[in-house]
């Protein structure tokens, strides 16, 4: 294989949030769920995404308008040309049929979804700071929906509601991804619980494909050995839930708060 | 059949095996190597980190090509401090560290260099040799003999670690290089850093994928390159010689050190072969020598020069 990008025309933008935007393009390269891929803008930069829709020849890329590259992504009109690479890293492991459970932070959500549809039935949970930032509504219909200011849903973090929802029923895999801090306690529940758990990590992304060694936590490459990481492997890496590596590969503390 | 060594003393270091982990693989934190080491090699190098830390270029940094990876990462790092903060308690990674320091100027080699005095760091290397960032290596002039022995001499000033200069496989007078740095008082030599740069441009977007437009070349295609730089100085220089470029097989590492390297390091191969293609190639250099009559790696330095 080949590490360069493939320019690829953007067919379809769809509005998720005020925020959010998810592109679409044709990308004839299969694709598992919770894989990424490197999305570049000539003469600007290139950065991982997460693959949120994967349908037959058909990707979507949901885009959290964030800061320089993501703004111009979300300027970008049908027509227009991306570059992409990929996919990379491992993606979830999607068993069925067991009663399992999804939990999407923020843009997490996004890795997720994809999950979500080879899972009928699965308990979908969706967390935001407030109600506008809630994505995919129409895509799936019965999700459990929390805020933090209470706006919509259940009043509180993901963790909470999961935490209710285990008074109703067990699950036996629980698929996450959200603000690495929020992953952390979930991960203490599911421990807690005897819960199998995957979760995907985000790490800065530089080669993408596990050879500048920029994505590292605690000796594990995001990128390659990642993104997605099961209970057992979480537990032998001690940077999860508390360091992650700047773009110069300073290392610096998560920030502990919740959103 | 009688014991297969690969065991070396490189400047006094004992390295279990010659198979060395190359500058800017995988090194930014201890974590990976030590994963690395646990992975067979014999030692390991750091990431080369300057006095500040560094950004480094916009992705794409690195892509590959059919016959190789160009790169231009623009030596991102966390600058010496983060570093010092970073790579402690060395002794857990289980085999020798190198560090690896790169500068804009003397001073600046000499101030990391200083800060690295109290480590547990086995060597340092200097690479002056980087094709693709502005301020260091070839694009500051920092390949030519008279800067390679200044720099060298500086840095010798304050370091009594064995000192490993990198040189670049473009410049024709290498040999002219080499021997200006080890009259400065170099303990090994490194060749070679990657060659170029290069461009590869996407014809669809017009445009040349990395952001910074050029990069360094590695892998295969730099492969004869480095083989010739090191046969050249195996016959200039009387201090040993680090081979690297290209190196993905244990056939390879036999050549290389035919070649004259007396240790060789990997680079690009992590891609071709995943991170235990240091345990791959010391066994396959093991299945070699076993099958040609080689009881002793250091039996096998030069056997191409004679
Ligand atoms: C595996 C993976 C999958 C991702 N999937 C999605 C997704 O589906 N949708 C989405 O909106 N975002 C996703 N992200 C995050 C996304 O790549 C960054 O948020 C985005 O690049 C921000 O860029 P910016 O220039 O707009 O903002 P900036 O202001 O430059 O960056 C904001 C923050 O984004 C992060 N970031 C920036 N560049 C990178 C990079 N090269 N690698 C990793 N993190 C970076 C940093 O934490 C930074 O502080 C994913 C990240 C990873 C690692
Ligand atoms: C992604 C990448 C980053 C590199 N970064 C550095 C670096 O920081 N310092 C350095 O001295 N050499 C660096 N190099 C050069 C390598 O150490 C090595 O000399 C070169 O890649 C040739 O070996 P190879 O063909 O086995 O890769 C880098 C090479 C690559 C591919
Ligand atoms: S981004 Fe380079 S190793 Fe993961």
């Amino acid at each position: 294989m080949i590490e360069q990008p493939i320019m690829t025309r953007i067919i379809d933008i769809q509005e998720e949030s005020p925020k959010v935007k998810t592109l679409f393009f044709e990308y004839k390269i299969h694709c598992k769920p919770g894989q990424f891929i490197m999305v570049w803008l000539p003469l600007l930069d290139e950065k991982p995404f997460t693959l949120a829709y994967i349908q037959k020849n058909l990707l979507g890329i949901s885009v959290l308008k964030k800061g320089t590259f993501t703004n111009a992504l979300h300027n970008l009109k049908t027509g227009d040309m991306i570059g992409i690479r990929g996919p990379y890293g491992n993606g979830f492991h999607v068993q069925h049929p067991i009663n399992s459970c999804v939990i999407g932070g923020g843009i997490g959500m996004a890795s997720l979804a994809t999950v979500a549809e080879r899972l009928p039935g699965v308990t979908i949970i969706q967390g935001t700071r407030t109600a506008t930032e809630i994505i995919y509504q129409k895509r799936f219909h019965k999700m459990k929906l929390c805020t933090e200011d209470g706006t919509l849903g259940f009043k509180g973090t993901t963790v909470d509601l999961l935490k209710e929802e285990l008074k109703k029923q067990h699950f036996q895999k629980i698929y996450t991804c959200g603000p690495e801090i929020m992953l952390y306690k979930i991960v203490k529940v599911c421990e807690m619980h005897g819960i199998e758990c995957e979760v995907s990590l985000e790490r800065y992304i530089k080669c993408g494909f596990g050879i500048c060694g920029q994505c590292d936590c605690s000796g594990q490459r995001i990128c390659i050995d990642g993104p997605v990481f099961c209970i057992k492997k979480l537990q032998t890496m001690e940077d999860f839930g508390k360091t992650t590596l700047l773009k110069t590969g300073e290392r610096v503390a998560i920030n502990n708060k919740i959103h | 059949m009688s014991k297969i060594t690969l065991a070396i003393n490189l400047c006094n270091i004992q390295l279990g095996n010659p198979v060395i982990l190359a500058s800017g693989i995988l090194g930014v934190t201890k974590a990976l190597l030590k994963r690395v080491s646990e992975n067979g090699a014999g030692a390991v190098t750091i990431k080369s980190i300057s006095k500040e830390p560094r950004e480094g270029h916009k992705n794409p940094t690195v892509i590959t090509f059919e016959a190789g990876m160009l790169n231009a990462v623009g030596y991102s790092n966390s600058g010496v401090e983060k570093a010092l903060e970073e790579f402690t308690n060395l002794q857990d990674v289980g085999v020798p560290v190198i560090a690896s320091v790169i500068g804009t100027q003397k001073e600046d080699f000499v101030y990391v260099v200083e800060r690295l005095s109290h480590t547990k760091f086995s060597a340092i290397e200097i690479p002056l040799s980087c094709p693709h960032t502005p301020g260091f290596g070839l694009l500051a002039g920092q390949g030519t003999p008279q800067a390679t022995f200044g720099i060298t001499s500086e840095v010798r000033k304050v370091t009594k670690l064995p000192l490993f200069i990198k040189l670049s496989p473009n410049i024709p007078e290498i040999c002219t290089v080499a021997k200006a740095a080890e009259d400065a008082g170099a303990d090994a030599i490194t060749a070679v850093n990657s060659m170029g740069p290069g461009m590869i441009i996407n014809i669809e977007a017009r445009r040349p994928v990395l952001d910074f437009k050029v990069g360094g070349v590695t892998g295969d295609a730099l492969r004869p390159i480095a083989i010739r730089c090191v046969y050249d100085l195996y016959k200039t220089v009387k201090i040993p010689i680090i081979g690297v470029g290209g190196i993905s097989t244990g056939r390879h590492a036999i050549e290389m050190m035919m070649a004259g390297a007396s240790a060789i390091g990997i680079g690009t191969g992590v891609y071709y072969r995943g991170i235990d293609i240091f345990k791959k190639i010391r066994e396959e250099m093991v299945s070699w020598m076993q099958e040609n009559g080689f009881d002793d790696i250091n039996k096998i330095i030069g056997a191409a020069n004679d």
